[in-house]
């Protein structure tokens, strides 16, 4: 049963990266983050660091290296555009293997696909070391909206009953003979996602009275909250303060 | 008599198009017994289950809970006093982990820290799950689904249990479990059922619905021997079974 589905970010580990409480990560990887972001983008120096302070954690919650650089690959579309300043910047002109290119160019490109990696690795690091649920604890902890938070619990929950039921629909379909090649062929796929629909309201009502049944009374009861010790906190706070230093030295020594 | 677990007396029900779902309804069960309804596809037995708990609520009719009256004021604890396991256990366990399904009803009743700690395990322990206490409902096989619908309302302390169709999608092997888990739940036992020998094994007293009514009440053997009465309900006995005899 889509057990590869649910873990596609996860890796099953027992490092101590994992074990840090959700809040504390995710306040973790935010901040760093924002300092990243905020560094300037001559400070090459500390964007190295920031990138060896990085695989070191990699290193501490024992996640493959193929695993980060794959999932890295999400980046690509959005960074593809930087490719093309080098060659429509303004400004000075400099020479790159016998290509001339914007110097400004070349440091927007920079810019952009720097941070861009440090904090793509930065949120792959968080899943790979967080499932989803304590996620969501941890924003929770962090008051996010408890709504927001259950809307986000029960879309997870039922992601994979309802893909279920897509496939089931689409095995019956196939059985009767239906396999799309034009577009005019389109209209069952309409139909079928009216009625998955249909049929995911009506569970959802189904869900709500089982709610009810057991007491529920419009808000979801606060469970297993964690907590971070002080400890916890100054581990995880190393990172960011690392970063907020190394941007802080990039512009006073720029 | 002592007092009844449950109490029904003139239960009525239309759905909103004036289509006649339950036409009086009148059932007294005792604690200790265990009590299957039968009948037919749209008799009106799920329909029956969702009002016992006031998830359905109609304007004619009264409901009692151990004593307790239906209304607004009591619908919480009539809730926590009535165990419903719907028949989908996907519709059931919706938290992200078994544990904090479990807790989901005793939360709701306030509790919180070693008390809800305790609920929770002593709920999985009843159902022997306790193993999967951190697992995702949805990694879990049919049968370990459907025991952990059950725990999450133990986990209430009912006073009645009321299963929906519990055997459906169990394989023989997880089917047989669960009678003997039911065996040795120490509660009274409401089962909507079309499984015949799952319902002479669990049940000490069977009623037949259809059409809305109450049509056929007494000790399952009786019931399930009277084939005439089963065939006019859609019913049939089960296989190779000659009556109370």
């Amino acid at each position: 049963m889509g057990a590869g589905h649910a873990h596609a970010l996860y890796v099953h580990e027992h490092s101590p990266v994992h074990r840090l409480p959700p809040h504390v990560k995710i306040v973790s990887a935010v901040a760093f983050v924002v300092a990243v972001a905020v560094t300037p983008r001559e400070a090459l120096w500390a964007f190295g660091i920031d990138a060896i302070a990085l695989l070191t954690v990699r290193g501490v919650a024992r996640i493959p290296m193929r695993f980060v650089l794959a999932r890295l690959a999400v980046i690509l579309p959005f960074v593809a555009f930087a490719f093309v300043l080098p060659f429509v910047g303004e400004g000075e002109k400099t020479d790159v293997l016998g290509i001339s290119v914007s110097e400004e160019g070349l440091w927007a490109m920079w810019n952009i696909l720097a941070k861009a990696t440090l904090g793509a690795a930065t949120s792959i690091l968080l899943a790979a070391t967080t499932e989803v649920p304590r996620l969501l604890k941890g924003f929770e902890r962090l008051r996010v909206p408890r709504l927001l938070t259950a809307i986000a619990s029960f879309m997870l929950r039922y992601l994979e009953v309802i893909t279920g039921e897509l496939r089931r629909m689409r095995v019956a379909m196939a059985a009767r003979g239906y396999s799309p090649r034009w577009i005019w062929q389109a209209k069952p796929i309409a139909t079928s996602a009216g009625a998955l629909f249909i049929r995911s309201y009506e569970r959802g009502e189904r869900i709500h009275a089982a709610m009810l049944a057991r007491g529920f009374t419009g808000v979801m009861p606060d469970l297993y909250a964690d907590t971070a010790t002080r400890r916890q906190w100054l581990t995880a706070t190393a990172l960011p303060l690392l970063g907020a230093t190394l941007a802080i030295l990039g512009w006073v020594l720029r | 008599m002592s007092t009844p677990v449950i109490a029904v007396d003139g239960l009525q029900f239309s759905y909103p198009d004036g289509t006649k779902a339950l036409g009086g309804i009148d059932l007294h069960i005792h604690a200790g017994e265990r009590v299957a309804v039968l009948g037919p596809n749209g008799a009106g037995k799920t329909t029956m289950a969702l009002h016992l708990n006031g998830i359905h609520r109609s304007g004619t009719g009264s409901i009692a809970v151990s004593g307790l009256p239906l209304d607004d004021d009591t619908l919480g604890e009539i809730r926590r006093r009535i165990g419903l396991v719907f028949q989908d256990p996907d519709d059931q366990l919706f938290m992200p982990t078994v544990r904090e399904d479990v807790a989901f009803g005793p939360a709701n009743l306030g509790l919180r820290g070693d008390e809800l700690e305790d609920r929770v395990a002593t709920a999985l322990e009843a159902v022997g799950m306790s193993a999967l206490a951190g697992r995702a409902p949805h990694h879990l096989s049919g049968g370990e689904r459907r025991r952990i619908a059950i725990a999450t309302v133990l986990a209430m302390e009912p006073d009645l249990l009321v299963l929906d169709e519990p055997t459906s999608n169990l394989d023989p092997g997880s089917r047989r479990e669960l009678i003997e888990l039911l065996g040795t739940l120490d509660i009274t036992q409401l089962v909507i059922t079309h499984d015949m020998h799952f319902a002479l094994e669990v049940c000490t007293r069977a009623l037949v619905m259809n059409g809305g009514l109450v049509v056929a009440d007494g000790p399952i053997q009786d019931i399930l021997g009277d084939e005439a009465l089963l065939r006019t309900n859609r019913l049939e006995p089960p296989y190779g079974y000659s009556g109370s005899a």
